[in-house]
């Protein structure tokens, strides 16, 4: 399957968009320790900007700045939005108050805690009224979110707005669940077109992934599922042809030939 | 889209386990909500609930996977021949080309709420026995069917609140379309838990009553618990005159709110004409229309106003909701099936607790169930988040 790259979106752990991470992964800067800083969401109604927590700040975050400066009409736009579970802290705050003698539950952290919420706030600040697709397989997440994209495409010729992103959960769940911190990537995608920035030719095979040499970065990217994405983002920063290989399902992986820079 | 065929299926529900029983429950208009049981909950509820889920027992190599969605899914894997059916899909394409796409809401959170209640005094941490990948995490429900079945193709779960196990329908069209994988093992499995329960109660979206869908005086939901399963392949050149074949997915987003659905039914609407384009099929040709219809005020109302625009009063439709209660995750693959058990032995379904039906639906809506040649039916499944989803079914011949 082939699809043209439109533009990125990222947002985690020292970096705050995608050119800081671009740069990161061209090894024009060097990775600091830092936890992530996430804005607020306003592109959402005030109203709904204080209800929403973590997970749905960063997906909207590095969705919309894919989405910045392509022209594209984000109401007619098909989203995918892959993610290992739910937001974290919501999730946690709903299991105590159920382990409570007597639950009171908030409807908004029970609306929430569906894992489908950061794409129903995308749509209800973009008036989005496209299928959006809300998926995962834990680890392999934004392999299956890039699949599905890529299907998408191919079979709709349409392009599709893909945000990957895991943000982390409190004790005690994190002991089960070590992710340590919300990292988020977004690729705006597209059936291929003579101009495209890039270019990505995907398959499934059976293999092994790549990882990072910059050992900070690579503990990202086998820390976090959303982080498995940056191999392919670092061979869109590099430029050029090349070819990576994404984790995916146990024994698995995406060979992706990619051409071109983002 | 290229038709699909719906190569075997199996449903387990509050309604009946496996296909007969709920075929034959559908036939009689019986339901199989009760005064629920699950929980000590300190209000009053129906639920729709699969007693036998307390006796099955995983298998000794995927105990990992223990929790009640996973044993509801092996419960209704286990029906219908489903697991040959799948094996023999096997031998024909090989395992890594059959994919495994599932919807669920809350997977396993049932063992999460009940770690919650035994944290270590001293330290907080979760009890040992607990298992996040085998039963929290949404993926569990997928590699547990993955792993059972010895499925080697693209995998994933869905999880778009009451859409979930409708949409799993478009993952796997498109990747047989784009040449991925030659069969789908396609569903949707939720089962009780207090997540659900306590939260639907306090967004006051509960029924102490059997839900009534499409009721005057209905108000609220009963929450049911399925696993509903179907295998796809390509439809070869020559099928059954009952064979079902899956002839549409439509899909929309309400982009209004995340627990309240477009008052004017836009995405319902939506989902419904995608469905009918993508089966190339004109309304008129409709014979039967599954309802989402979960008993609320709004749910219905909408609906209801969506069905009218795009149908007038010419489709005879139902919601089987105060049969099965709402699955929730499962609601989408549950009712394709019943959608398919419809389709194959010339049933419309009723609406068990229905009394006085909703002015714009009363002409066609059906309380009783009652037989009819049926040709091709749609199914609707909306979620939280106004993630909508309709499918389009029909027969072969």
């Amino acid at each position: 399957m082939k699809i043209a790259v439109i533009g990125v979106g990222a947002l985690g752990p020292d970096f705050a968009d995608w050119p800081a991470l671009r740069a990161l992964l061209k090894g024009t800067t060097v990775h600091q320790p830092a936890r992530t800083s996430l804005p607020p969401p306003t592109m959402l109604p005030p109203a709904e900007q204080r209800r929403v927590g973590p997970a749905i700040k960063l997906a909207l975050a590095v969705g919309g700045e894919a989405l910045a400066g392509s022209g594209l009409d984000a109401t007619t736009l098909a989203t995918v939005f892959a993610a290992s579970g739910g937001d974290a802290e919501n999730c946690d705050a709903l299991c105590r108050a159920l382990a409570a003698s007597a639950p009171q539950l908030s409807p908004t952290r029970f609306h929430n805690s569906v894992q489908n919420a950061a794409a129903g706030y995308w749509g209800i600040a973009q008036r989005a009224t496209a299928p959006a697709m809300s998926t995962g397989a834990h680890d392999a997440s934004f392999a299956v979110g890039l699949l599905e994209a890529a299907t998408q495409i191919v079979a709709g010729q349409r392009p599709v707005l893909l945000v990957s992103s895991d943000t982390d959960y409190p004790e005690p769940l994190r002991a089960t669940r070590p992710i340590p911190d919300a990292l988020g990537v977004a690729l705006l995608l597209a059936p291929p077109f003579p101009a495209a920035p890039a270019t990505l030719r995907i398959e499934v095979r059976a293999g092994v992934a790549d990882g990072l040499a910059q050992p900070s970065l690579e503990s990202l990217r086998a820390a976090i599922p959303a982080g498995r994405a940056l191999p392919l983002l670092q061979r869109m920063a590099l430029g050029g042809a090349g070819v990576v290989h994404i984790e995916y399902l146990p024994a698995l992986v995406l060979r992706v030939e990619v051409d071109g820079a983002a | 889209m290229t038709p699909l065929l719906f190569r075997a299926s199996t449903a387990v529900s509050g309604l009946g386990t496996g296909l007969q029983v709920t075929l034959q429950g559908l036939r009689d208009n019986r339901s199989g909500l009760r005064p629920n049981e699950f929980g000590a909950l300190p209000f009053v509820c129906h639920t729709g609930t699969v007693d036998e889920v307390q006796l099955v027992q995983l298998p000794a190599a995927l105990q990992s996977f223990d929790c009640r969605n996973n044993r509801l899914a092996l419960l209704a894997l286990q029906q219908d021949g489903f697991i040959e059916a799948v094996q023999a899909s096997v031998a024909r394409w090989g395992a890594a080309r059959v994919g495994v796409f599932l919807g669920t809401s809350t997977a396993g959170i049932h063992e999460t709420e009940l770690a919650y209640r035994q944290l270590d005094p001293q330290t907080g941490a979760l009890p040992a026995r607990f298992s996040y990948a085998g039963a929290h995490n949404a993926w569990s429900l997928t590699n547990f069917a993955r792993s059972l079945l010895r499925l080697q193709g693209p995998a994933s779960v869905v999880c778009t609140a009451c859409s979930s196990s409708a949409k799993v329908f478009g993952v796997a069209q498109r990747m047989m379309e784009t040449g991925l994988i030659d069969a789908a093992v396609v569903g949707g499995v939720d089962s009780l838990c207090f997540t659900t329960l306590y939260g639907f109660h306090a967004l006051q979206l509960v029924s102490a009553q059997p839900c009534r869908p499409f009721d005057v005086a209905r108000d609220g939901i009963s929450i049911g618990e399925a696993a509903a399963f179907v295998l796809l392949e390509r439809v070869p050149a020559s099928v059954d005159a009952d064979a079902v074949l899956l002839a549409g997915v439509g899909e929309s987003s309400d982009a209004y709110h995340m627990s309240s659905p477009h008052p004017q039914g836009h995405g319902a609407i939506a989902a419904m004409r995608a469905a009918l384009e993508a089966a190339a099929l004109e309304p008129d040709q409709v014979d039967y229309l599954n309802l989402h219809g979960t008993g609320t005020r709004a749910n219905d109302s909408t609906e209801a106003v969506a069905v009218a625009t795009l149908f007038g009063d010419r489709v005879p439709c139902s919601s089987t909701k105060g049969a099965t209660g709402h699955t929730l995750g499962a609601a989408g693959a549950l009712e394709a099936v019943i959608s398919a058990l419809a389709l194959r032995h010339g049933l419309i379904p009723g609406s068990p607790h229905t009394a006085a039906v909703e002015p714009q639906l009363a002409a066609q809506y059906q309380r009783s169930a009652r037989t009819a040649e049926l040709a091709c039916v749609l199914s609707n499944s909306f979620g939280f988040g106004g993630a909508n989803c309709t499918l389009a079914l029909q027969r072969a011949n």
